[in-house]
């Protein structure tokens, strides 16, 4: 009677967690209940992680003279993974966000593939479905570990460009293959009871490595604009492992949470190819960065210029005014700027919103984390939908640091690679002013006619020295019209 | 307890329901703390590990366990550090216009809807 009591206090702590786990990711739906709904998951969790170690008075008779061993080495790897990961997470800049991300998932990846290689390892599953389902979750923990180290490397600079061999994806076909005809033969070796060709423990190292190596030849062709939506697949993937892993060891909390993150990993990702104007298929399976040798000079009109200066005092005495922001204005560290100048035109009463694409920045909604980082109060921000109508009946659009997403070629030219993607409809403002590192193109190299356009000038220079240009024009004018 | 064939079936349904369902009604402006938000729900995978490790009898399964842990804890500490970093930065004017841009937040804010007379 008094072993079933831990096991129980286990169950019923493992029923709270999921339901804390779920009502936090509830509560941030929005941004007004989303600083608890984080904090009610994390009582979750740390709940969950204390009552398991309850688990000490059910360990198998094989285990338990290496109990006092084991729980140490919990202890360690709790306090150095933990410990660790806290103190990165808490000193990340903002803007090295998305491969943090991609770190933690590839390490949660990691993590239900060594559940997995526990089980296979001492040969734990009992019965066929329970083995197959085993696999699956190593295969797919397997390929998002080592995928989720890639878009890691990519995001951070490490690997800068797409690596791309001539028959790839037979390669990775072959690869795949290899991996499921391993799979297989183990499970068929388990059941049959015969003995396999190579020893068991080759089997699944190998095994491991093949759907590994898979993981990193599926992410590396993948070009670095596309990787937002390779994480959000590996954050689903590592959520499915993690529930299918929890089935193996008969652990609800697990199967609930992980398979609540597969679900939602799979949506984000589909809202987010969308948003892209790409199918999931076509991020994964095509080589984007080599459709952009578009022929040029179908454009019109020329690009002019204008001092930082004039186009602050322009938008001075506009009375509305919509600012698109792009990932070049984190790069800069404008957004501190860009904010104070925003604050004197509302005092100016000029009417200022801004306006966030939902690609903005290098991970869907990083550009809205990045002006609330600045201060920028969140009514102030708006999404393309609620806003893409005003652009026709507002006077100045400021464009600082972004690029594709407000090219009208997504409009109307079907030769443009970014054709049929929805974009911030800029050109239709009354002036447009797009702040410039130089004449370049954008991250996906894709020429720009709005710049050309007559309603549009170029204001050249870093973002941040160009929005103190326009703090100091403004604040001159604004001391001489008070007096 | 076991759970097998269609109870587990019956759970990860209902479950991949939950998550369809509450990620659906998310506004565009917190895509990113979500995406670390639910990164944070799956690092729940260190439990899991903790059992492994726990139940390790030899240096191979502990080594195993170990990474296990280590690499679990890192995700949920981690995933909790960032999301909550980023949550926090979030805030108004003060003067809350309701328009449409936070749909789904908007029918949380008490709004008083003027009375029809």
């Amino acid at each position: 009677m008094f072993t079933m009591i831990p096991q129980l206090v286990i169950d019923a702590v493992g029923i709270a967690a999921a339901f804390l786990l779920m009502y936090g990711l509830w509560r941030m739906s929005s941004p007004v209940t989303a600083p608890t709904g984080i904090k009610v998951a994390g009582v979750g969790m740390l709940v969950a992680v204390v009552a398991s170690f309850l688990y000490v008075f059910s360990v198998s008779a094989a285990a338990k003279p290496h109990l006092p061993v084991n729980l140490a080495l919990a202890g360690i790897a709790l306090a150095i993974g933990g410990g660790l990961a806290w103190w990165s997470g808490r000193k990340v800049a903002m803007t090295a966000m998305p491969q943090m991300v991609a770190i933690y998932n590839g390490m949660g990846g990691g993590a239900a593939g060594a559940i997995a290689a526990m089980e296979l390892f001492g040969n734990r599953a009992h019965g066929i479905t329970q083995l197959g389902v085993t696999l699956l979750g190593a295969l797919i923990g397997a390929v998002s570990l080592s995928g989720s180290l890639i878009a890691w490397a990519k995001l951070q600079g490490v690997l800068n460009r797409p690596l791309r061999i001539k028959g790839q994806q037979i390669i990775n076909a072959v690869v795949m293959l290899v991996t499921l005809v391993v799979g297989f033969y183990i499970m068929f070796i388990v059941q049959s009871g015969m003995t396999p060709i190579m020893p068991m423990q080759g089997l699944i190292w190998l095994f491991f490595g093949c759907a590994m190596l898979f993981g990193i030849l599926m992410t590396l062709p993948i070009g670095g604009a596309d990787m937002p939506v390779v994480i959000s697949i590996y954050n689903a993937f590592t959520g499915l492992a993690v529930g299918l892993e929890g089935f193996v060891l008969q652990t609800p909390a697990l199967m609930i949470a992980g398979m609540l993150v597969g679900a939602a990993g799979i949506l984000l990702t589909l809202l987010m190819a969308k948003a892209m104007n790409r199918s999931v298929s076509n991020v994964l399976f095509t080589n984007f960065g080599d459709v952009v040798k578009q022929k040029q000079g179908a454009i019109k009109g020329s690009l002019k210029t204008t001092a930082a200066g004039d186009a602050g005092i322009a938008m001075r005495y506009a009375s509305t005014v919509i600012i698109v922001p792009g990932y070049g204005l984190a790069a800069a560290q404008g957004q501190q700027k860009l904010y104070e100048f925003v604050k004197l035109l509302i005092s100016a009463g000029v009417k200022v919103r801004f306006a966030v694409h939902p690609v903005a920045g290098r991970m869907p909604g990083q550009m809205d984390v990045l002006l609330a980082e600045a201060g920028v109060p969140y009514d102030l921000i708006f999404q393309l939908e609620d806003i893409n109508d005003d652009f026709a009946t507002t006077d100045v659009v400021l464009v600082i640091g972004a690029n594709d997403v407000v090219n009208p070629s997504a409009r109307s030219d079907k030769t443009s690679p970014i054709f049929g993607m929805p974009i911030l409809n800029a050109d239709k403002a009354k002036q447009v002013y797009v702040v410039k590192r130089g004449e370049g193109k954008g991250y996906a190299g894709i020429v720009n006619p709005l710049f050309y356009a007559d309603n549009c000038n170029m204001v050249y220079g870093d973002a941040q020295a160009v929005m103190v240009g326009m703090i100091e024009a403004v604040r001159g004018l604004g001391l001489s019209a008070a007096a | 307890m076991t759970i097998d064939g269609f109870v587990a079936i019956y759970i990860f349904m209902l479950a991949a329901f939950a998550g369809w369902v509450i990620i659906g009604r998310v506004p565009a402006i917190l895509h990113t703390p979500l995406m670390s938000g639910s990164n944070f729900v799956h690092g729940i995978v260190v439990i899991g590990g903790l059992y492994a490790l726990l139940n390790a009898s030899t240096v191979l399964e502990q080594c195993i366990g170990f990474v296990a842990v280590l690499l679990g804890a890192g995700n949920a500490a981690g995933g909790y550090a960032v999301t909550d970093r980023m949550l926090a930065m979030f805030q108004t004017s003060g003067h809350q216009p309701a328009h449409a841009a936070h749909k789904a937040g908007s029918h949380r804010r008490k709004t008083t809807p003027p009375k029809k007379g």
